[in-house]
């Protein structure tokens, strides 16, 4: 049976749900092999929390270099991992890091790459949603070891406990990897609240908030979801740009995408159309957010909010 | 300082977008700068001028990389209005369908004969949303990376530091020239092009090279589309109007959907 990488994603110094989503696609295609890449001394910390999943081997490479260096050295560790063990396919999260991983190792071990893909087959063919989910598309590398980036949150993963047999291996890192340094990284300001893309419930607001999030962040904590933002609130400064939901933005896919005083322009749709279930709150009855909601309710956010998150608060207690 | 920006010319990102033959309709919509690469001609065009200017003779130039059919000569003139100094447009019939691959290969080898210190992208073009071409640019060169940059500061005495934002948090990184910079949205506020900057880009110079000219072979794509298909358009579903109870029908309906 073939072999298959997946880069495992951590948060902190923990292994994500999104490993195993990975792992659960990888195991469609052979014996998942989870890649641990750790700062010196971590390594064994790192690997025990890597444990929900089809995995079934773990190789472990510890390098100062991975925090000082970053991207470019993660990458070449990998890329040499791929050529010492010719794993049949490579899977890694969809985030900025995650992509940026799968392109150098793309160029370095010369192979094909698709990103964003939302779920992979046994046969490797990646299942895409382009142009802001208007277009599900089907692809398949040609040349290499096909470098798939899998987008968080797409694949239902298999949480069941693991024990997968552990590997270490050194590896060596060259020198045009090392050319960038780091000084200092600091974690993101959470809040709180879930990560946008990967969160199961998204609340955002537009220019139907007038700069006042109150409201929306309020019934996002009542529902535990992330609060996202269209173009118009972000340009206005209403709130930080790192929440735009839409094209030139993140892209969400939520269980329930909650959209509040956003009119709707293509321009946002693309990045939250492919949600399971679309809410729409909205003053304006022709807002063409409508037209791609499951349940709108015509009315002002400011009172429509509030009602909803006590009876949210209500039904919990 | 010699700073290259690379531009690519994309489909309006407010215009509906179709596959043909496994490739991106691009005739028959309007195609724009890149939105995302207005923030790179901009953050090239304020280093250039925080270290004594890119007027002629000046300290500093500033040229345009791009890649794409003829027509893209219109988003590469946006950005010479803007103020940058010239453009290189690379131009041909076997470039159509280029991956992202192929697309850094070429650039690569340009940025590479070009003897630039510095080289400026957008994080991503809004219409293959990859976010791979400028890391693939660093690794095809052995040039520093210096991505996601919401804030860059250059010592023209040869280095850079950048501070990287994404969803893994915030770091801040330094490389030695030659580096290869990407830019996130917001970092600055693109001007718009004056008139005279538009009347000045018109003589600017744009030089096209063909495959033969850059001195690449042509190289296929290493990922082929199987099939493309338009999802179903979402049907509307229920709508309510607010006459006092509004928040409670959306509550009954996260229950009834079983999402509470």
């Amino acid at each position: 049976m073939s072999n298959v990488f997946v880069l495992a994603d951590f948060s902190g110094e923990k292994a994500t749900k999104t490993t195993a989503e990975l792992a659960t696609a990888g195991a469609r295609i052979g014996a998942v092999t989870a890649v641990v890449l750790a700062e010196s001394g971590k390594g064994a910390a790192l690997a025990a929390t890597v444990n929900q999943g089809p995995i079934a081997n773990l190789l472990v490479v510890e390098s100062a270099d991975f925090a000082k260096h970053g991207v470019p050295a993660v990458a070449d560790a990998l890329a040499n991992l791929i050529k010492s063990k010719s794993p049949a396919a490579v899977l890694i999260a969809s985030h900025a890091f995650g992509k940026e991983v799968a392109a150098r190792v793309a160029v370095l071990t010369e192979s094909g790459i698709i990103t964003d893909a939302v779920d992979v087959s046994a046969d490797v063919t990646a299942t895409q949603l382009v142009f802001g989910g208007s277009t599900t598309v089907h692809s398949k590398v040609s040349h290499g070891t096909p470098i798939i980036t899998v987008r968080p949150n797409s694949i239902e993963a298999d949480l069941s406990a693991c024990s997968p047999a552990i590997e270490s291996a050194s590896v060596e890192i060259g020198d045009a990897a090392r050319l960038s340094a780091i000084s200092s990284s600091k974690p993101p300001v959470k809040g709180g609240r879930p990560e946008l893309t990967e969160a199961n419930i998204v609340v955002s607001g537009g220019r139907g908030t007038n700069g006042d999030f109150a409201a929306v962040e309020s019934f996002a904590d009542s529902l535990g979801a992330a609060v996202g933002a269209s173009r118009a609130a972000t340009d206005a400064g209403w709130y930080p740009h790192s929440h735009q939901v839409g094209q030139t933005g993140k892209t969400v896919s939520p269980q329930l995408y909650v959209a509040c005083g956003i009119s709707g322009a293509i321009q946002h749709r693309a990045g939250m159309q492919t949600s399971k279930s679309i809410i729409v709150v909205n003053k304006d009855p022709e807002a063409p957010i409508f037209d791609i909601a499951d349940f709108g309710v015509i009315g002002d956010l400011f009172n429509v909010l509030p009602q909803a998150t006590a009876g949210i608060s209500a039904k919990k207690s | 300082m010699k700073i290259a920006v690379c531009v690519k010319q994309v489909p309006d990102s407010w215009a509906e977008k179709k596959m043909v033959n496994g490739l991106l309709d691009r005739e028959n919509v309007d195609a724009v700068l890149n939105d995302l690469d207005e923030y790179a001609v901009e953050e090239a065009l304020r280093i250039a001028e925080a270290h004594g200017g890119n007027e002629e003779g000046g300290a500093n130039t500033v040229t345009v990389i791009s890649m794409g059919p003829e027509r893209a000569t219109e988003a590469v003139r946006k950005a010479l209005s803007m103020g940058a100094n010239d453009a290189i447009l690379i131009t041909d019939a076997a470039l159509v369908g280029a991956d992202a691959l192929a697309t850094s290969s070429v650039l690569a080898k340009v940025i590479g004969d070009g003897g630039y210190d510095l080289v400026i992208c957008g994080t991503e073009s809004t219409d293959a949303r990859m976010s791979v071409v400028p890391a693939m640019i660093s690794a095809r060169l052995g040039w520093g990376q210096l991505t996601f940059a919401s804030k860059v500061t250059v010592d023209p005495a040869g280095k850079v530091s950048i501070t990287r934002v994404t969803e893994a948090g915030v770091d801040e990184i330094s490389a030695a020239f030659p580096v290869v910079i990407s830019v996130v949205e917001k970092i600055n506020e693109p001007r718009y092009p004056s008139f005279k900057g538009i009347m000045a880009a018109k003589k600017k110079i744009i030089e096209q090279r063909d495959l033969a000219a850059v001195g690449v072979t042509p190289q296929s794509a290493w990922s082929q589309v199987n099939d493309a298909t338009p999802r179903p358009a979402r049907a509307a579903g229920v709508k309510v109007t607010d006459e006092g109870s509004g928040g409670e029908a959306l509550v009954n309906f996260l229950a009834e959907k079983k999402l509470i």
